[in-house]
């Protein structure tokens, strides 16, 4: 494992936002040697902040630990730490800044504090060669397009309430579904939802290159009590119309600003039917379409790193003082200067 | 829809593709509401034959409030095609980087009042972005594409239109986007009134403050 070139560089990330517990190892030229995920499923209900953090609390040293075997990196060589300083769960991204913070001053390195969703759009254009995209980022969490211009990634549409992931779950645990471990209840409804035949007509809300999903996930759920449709139709119905609302925004987008790649990540990336809409509209406008490796579109701590070195590179470090977490962070407002 | 020739592709649109073409020895604009193969064929037809028919209305709502919109001269909606008034002009998107500061305020101004004089009559734009704004050689500013459109008296409605318009200048004006919202909030003012506009700029935060990790709530933390 030990016969890396001794002057490579190495830098630990820590992704604590929401219900995953994760530490990525990155090399300063971008080969991630190691990404171990640990996540928190909830024996009931969505994810509580307290009780997630908790687990990560629990879980910390072991990821660690892991990190370090896989990747054959001693603690010593690390030349930086970074971790997700938001946007995210408050108690979640505390855990993570705090493991940050202690490995950062006794090891003596550099501490950089990362945004959460820029990390993601970085990790993906690593994962899959594309240069300047437009990035439909679509998790449980957020759902937005995004692309860069002067200096900073800019919001060209997003969700005005709830997230896409959001939706899917919450519509999952109103239908008593079950959660296989390790796998999001996306995944559940995708795969109940290929056995749909009707579609239910529900609303299609697109404002402008923004959405709105609430009213869709509240009609949805009133159908599912009144019983009077199939769960597969209604599973099929749903994400064909939430599918459809994220497709002609990300489409919208796209015919704005000409660019000629399409990034999709995320958690529900994973969506074959999602993958399938989108990458038809980035082949009608002749555009190259990319979806980031599932390892790499849920939240990871490699993408963490990766972004922690590029930011690194243009000097950007956290000092510990300055490191609190930032629960509401939006993207628009970091300078991204490795993009000049 | 026999009877137009030439049809050049001006603007493959995420909705909509735009033609300009010669109808009756008319200068045309054909907009014409292709299927999308990523959508079931269903969903796409009833999205499409909606706003085809929709649009027409909401554009004559516009002209009625005293906003000009091009003239529709024919709706196809088995086509899913509208032929309208070809608006020769520049888009309010190229200009705002190019004219000076007080330019800039006085056009945003008279953007705000024509958003005032539709939102007077319950006509929500659904779309307000300054490539959907064309200025023509009077110095007219006409209003496009009312395919998202509603008519509605709602005040949520006008505040995710306002909203909308924020986030237009804030994603493609971002150097200005700020001294331009002010000005169009400063025009619509004086066309609905102070009290009214100040109505709509708290649900606009209202809405704002919806949205996930936005900085609108950093005040509730």
């Amino acid at each position: 494992m030990k016969t890396r070139k001794t002057k490579e560089h190495y830098c630990l990330g820590i992704e604590s936002t929401a219900d995953d517990f994760s530490i990525g190892i990155s090399t300063f030229s971008g080969e991630i040697l190691a990404n171990v995920i640990d996540a928190y499923t909830p024996l009931e209900g969505g994810i509580h902040p307290r009780e997630a953090a908790r687990h990560h609390a629990e879980v910390a040293s072991d990821v660690l630990e892991k990190a370090l075997t896989i990747s054959g990196i001693k603690p010593s060589m690390l030349s930086l730490i970074a971790f997700s300083q938001g946007p995210g769960l408050g108690p979640c991204l505390r855990t993570g800044a705090t493991v940050a913070r202690a490995l950062s001053s006794y090891l003596d390195v550099p501490l950089t504090g990362i945004n959460h969703c820029i990390a993601h759009i970085e990790i993906g254009k690593l994962k899959t060669g594309v240069k300047n995209p437009v990035t439909l980022y679509v998790s449980g969490g957020n759902t937005m397009v995004v692309a860069f211009d002067s200096g900073k990634y800019r919001v060209f549409g997003e969700t005005l309430d709830i997230a896409l992931g959001n939706c899917l779950d919450v519509f999952a645990r109103e239908a008593d579904l079950r959660q296989k471990p390790g796998l999001p209840f996306g995944a559940v409804v995708e795969k109940l939802a290929l056995k749909g035949r009707k579609l239910i007509p529900l609303p299609f809300t697109v404002k402008g290159m923004d959405l709105s999903l609430s009213g869709l996930l509240t009609s949805a759920t009133t159908l599912l009590h009144k019983e009077q449709y199939r769960l597969e139709d209604l599973c099929y119905s749903l994400q064909e119309t939430a599918f459809s609302m994220v497709a002609e925004v990300t489409e919208r987008a796209l015919a704005h600003t000409g660019r000629k790649e399409v990034l999709l990540t995320g958690g529900v990336a994973a969506n074959k039917r999602l993958q399938s809409m989108i990458g038809s509209i980035a082949e009608e406008h002749k555009a190259e379409f990319d979806v980031v490796p599932s390892e790499f579109a849920i939240d990871n701590g490699a993408m963490v790193a990766w972004t922690g070195v590029l930011a690194y590179i243009c000097g950007i470090t956290t000092p510990i003082e300055k490191s609190y977490v930032k629960l509401r962070w939006r993207l628009e407002e970091v300078e991204v200067p490795w993009l000049q | 829809m026999a009877a137009v020739k030439r049809p050049l592709l001006l603007k493959k649109g995420a909705e909509a593709d735009l033609y300009l073409a010669k109808w009756h020895d008319r200068v045309v604009v054909l907009k014409k509401r292709s299927p999308k193969t990523y959508r079931l064929q269903i969903l796409d037809k009833q999205i499409r034959t909606y706003r085809t028919i929709h649009e027409p209305q909401l554009i004559h709502e516009a002209k009625t409030a005293g906003v000009p919109t091009p003239a529709i001269f024919l709706v196809d909606s088995k086509n899913t095609a509208i032929i309208m008034k070809y608006i020769e002009g520049k888009q309010i998107k190229q200009l705002l980087g190019q004219i000076s500061t007080v330019e800039r305020q006085r056009l945003c101004f008279r953007i705000g009042e024509l958003i005032g004089k539709l939102h007077r009559c319950g006509v929500i734009h659904g779309d307000l972005t300054t490539s959907n704004m064309i200025l023509n050689s009077h110095g007219k500013i006409f209003f496009v594409d009312f395919g998202l459109g509603e008519k509605t008296p709602e005040l949520e409605a006008k505040g995710v239109d306002l909203h909308l318009m924020k986030r237009a200048l804030q994603s493609t004006h971002f150097d200005f986007a700020k001294e331009c919202f002010d000005s169009v909030m400063k025009g619509y003012a004086k066309v609905v009134g102070v009290d009214a506009s100040k109505t709509v700029l708290d649900k606009i935060k209202e809405i704002e403050r919806r949205g996930r990790y936005v900085a609108e709530r950093k005040e509730k933390e």
